[in-house]
């Protein structure tokens, strides 16, 4: 059966053109690019290539780009770089809603005697912005806030954050992991100091990321050894992944008028459909900011793990931040942070699309989640009421 | 992804008597949707016979909690209400196949709604509102629903605690309260055997243990008030500590060094003392 694949934000397919990219590199291109043969040289001047691709989807320049292992590699090494960079500051302010690569990471600066400000959000998921100024002190020694996130897709507004933080002098990391690749990000017009970005989000393969780090940025490795990325992370390249990222880069970069358009458009009748045809719906996060390749959706009594599993019988592939897909007992801090109501914090589905998604993908799901939400409910000792006053409703 | 066995599949797909029975003789209802997962079981009993003729349930949950609430009516299906009482936890369970650790408490919740469904037909007072206090919070736990599941379970850790009753899987801050009950109730195990004498620890031993009690159990507790501790010295069984934090010139703080002794008295060895430096 067909693999309705509607999980994007958390992987992606590798495309073929990367995969081409990558299969000498796993076969006759296997030489160390830090050697001094030819052999190696050409593969050193492929991950240049690379660096150069990876550059401009963000408008950087490739001295500017370290490769790392991945986003998570890159959040805490952006984070501990700048706390390394002025140790005599104790505090550090990120958000909420953040991915555990930067929650968890400063959770664990918090227990080493860091003072860590975890800003909130409202109930679309949108900081406030004065509360970040107000929670800047002299203290400071980094504010790292994603560009958007990852379970609502809520964009946050990154240039007119960046620019509190530097008029305060302070450094500015954001995780664009989640939005490189979907919308347009172009750190010349940003005054950001580092960026994280994942290679596997935007269809290159698992085991590679990229860190930003503005020319100029005080920089301390993460991790200490050799001279690769001169010397600021080393460790021998994953070359056939970096050379993919590189590939897949190029090809986000062609895809992206696309991403504001015919993935919108499926995203948007998704949303639409899902509305009027389950009662007790609703959308998470803010409709207006939003990556356009993320619907986030909440079925009122009935629970996300249930959907998922009902979903999976049909070869649908979709995410939910219930409690009981995480293995913790609690729902998705994300939908926590932003008060999503008991009846629904349960029930939330998260679909995210992507450019092998087609029309006949968002078909099958509007034609099967109606009958799934409705068993479900059937089955629920709650929301009887409102199923049935759901029937009625347009 | 969960494993799940293929009678969990089963069932959660196509669930056996799901619904409610119309004017049941009993009704049980366990859980809420604030926590996740809850179970309404509706029973028809023979009351010349006292046997279930019928049971059906509605639940909110997962996959494991539809799948357990649908083996739990299948059980209990022409029983009478003792033999349906004896049904625990474990027999859902086996029932399944088995289900993955951390979803063990849909089978806690399958026989408690059972316990409640029979508390009802017999008139009396549901069980979970008349005994024990409360100790997770966040879960809505008691003592007693703990006490009962870990000796019914045999279980081990506080993890374990956790994946059978969802006490201290929110916020955490009741897991000390756990770790005293899983003492309390494995002690009673342990008392029926003749204690193994105390071994004498080692210097390196000791700095070790107290190091791992204080930063397990007494600096979690001071720095929720804004406190902390740090270890200075230990020279035979003399421990030194500094308080730091909202813990400096505070008033208790003699009281606080106090707590610090009597946790590692309790937990490291009876001769310790603390000292404040």
């Amino acid at each position: 059966m067909r693999v309705v694949y509607l999980d994007n934000n958390a992987t992606t397919r590798v495309a073929d053109e990367v995969r081409e990219e990558m299969l000498p590199y796993l076969s006759e291109l296997y030489g160390n690019p830090s050697s001094m043969h030819t052999f190696g040289g050409q593969v050193h001047r492929k991950i240049e290539t690379a660096r150069e691709q990876v550059a401009a989807l963000i408008n950087a320049e490739p001295e500017e780009i370290i490769f790392t292992s991945c986003g998570t590699e890159s959040d805490n090494t952006a984070i501990m770089s700048c706390l390394a960079s002025s140790p005599q500051k104790r505090h550090i302010i990120t958000t909420r809603v953040e991915h555990p690569a930067v929650l968890n990471f400063c959770k664990t600066m918090s227990r080493r005697g860091y003072r860590v400000t975890f800003l909130p959000v409202d109930k679309s998921g949108r900081l406030d912005l004065d509360e970040l100024q107000s929670a800047i002190t002299d203290d400071t020694a980094v504010v790292s806030v994603m560009y958007a996130n990852n379970e609502s897709g809520v964009i946050f507004p990154i240039s007119e954050i960046a620019a509190i933080v530097k008029a305060r002098g302070v450094p500015f990391h954001t995780d664009a992991v989640q939005a490189a690749g979907k919308i347009p990000v172009d750190v010349k017009k940003i005054p950001v100091d580092m960026m994280s970005l994942s290679g596997h989000k935007i269809h290159a393969a698992k085991g590679v990321g990229a860190l930003y780090v503005r020319r100029g940025t005080r920089f301390s490795p993460y991790i200490i050894g050799g001279h690769q990325e001169r010397g600021r992370r080393a460790g021998t390249e994953n070359v056939a992944s970096i050379v993919g990222f590189g590939r897949a880069c190029e090809l986000a970069r062609e895809h992206l008028p696309e991403e504001g358009t015919r993935i919108k458009e499926m995203r948007d009748r998704l949303e639409r459909g899902l509305h009027s045809t389950c009662p007790g719906a609703r959308t998470n996060g803010d409709p207006e900011n939003r990556l356009p390749n993320t619907l986030n959706i909440s079925f009122e009594y009935v629970e996300g793990e249930a959907i998922l599993l009902r979903l999976n019988e049909f070869n649908i592939c979709a995410s939910s931040g219930s409690a009981c897909t995480s293995g913790s007992l609690e729902p998705s801090h994300v939908l926590r942070a932003m008060g999503v109501p008991f009846t629904a914090i349960h029930g939330s589905v998260r679909f995210s699309l992507s450019r092998y998604t087609t029309d006949e993908d968002i078909d099958l799901v509007l034609e099967k989640m109606p009958g799934i939400i409705k068993e479900l409910r059937d089955l629920s000792p709650y929301g009887r009421e409102a199923g049935q006053a759901g029937a009625h409703s347009p | 992804m969960w494993e799940y066995t293929e009678k969990v599949k089963e069932l959660f797909l196509h669930p056996k008597n799901a619904g409610e029975i119309e004017n049941p003789d009993a009704v049980g209802e366990v859980g809420s949707i604030v926590c996740g997962d809850a179970l309404k079981l509706t029973l028809r009993i023979d009351r010349k016979t006292d046997r279930i003729i019928d049971a059906k349930f509605r639940t909110f949950g997962c996959a494991s909690a539809i799948a357990s609430s649908s083996a739990l009516t299948e059980l209990i299906k022409g029983k009478t209400v003792d033999e349906a009482l004896r049904i625990t936890n474990k027999d859902i369970a086996d029932y399944l196949g088995s289900l993955p650790r951390e979803k063990m408490h849909c089978s806690v919740m399958g026989m408690e709604a059972l316990q409640a469904a029979i508390a009802n037909y017999r008139g009396e007072k549901p069980r979970r509102a008349e005994e024990g206090k409360i100790v997770c919070e966040c879960f809505g736990v008691t003592d007693e629903k703990i006490k009962r599941v870990i000796r019914e379970n045999n279980l081990q850790t506080v993890e374990d605690v956790t994946n059978f009753t969802k006490a201290g899987g929110g916020c955490g801050s009741c897991i000390p309260e756990i770790e005293k009950i899983l003492g309390e109730v494995r002690g009673e195990r342990v008392a029926v055997k003749p204690e193994a004498p105390r071994r004498k620890l080692t210097n390196i031993q000791k700095i070790a243990m107290i190091q791992e009690v204080m930063e397990r159990e007494i600096r979690p507790l001071l720095q929720a008030d804004g406190g902390d501790v740090e270890l200075v010295d230990v020279e035979g069984d003399k421990v030194t500590v500094s308080l730091r934090g909202m813990c400096t010139g505070c008033l208790m703080a003699d009281v606080t060094v106090k707590n610090i002794e009597k946790k590692l008295k309790e937990l490291v060895s009876e001769e310790l003392f603390v000292e404040a430096a």
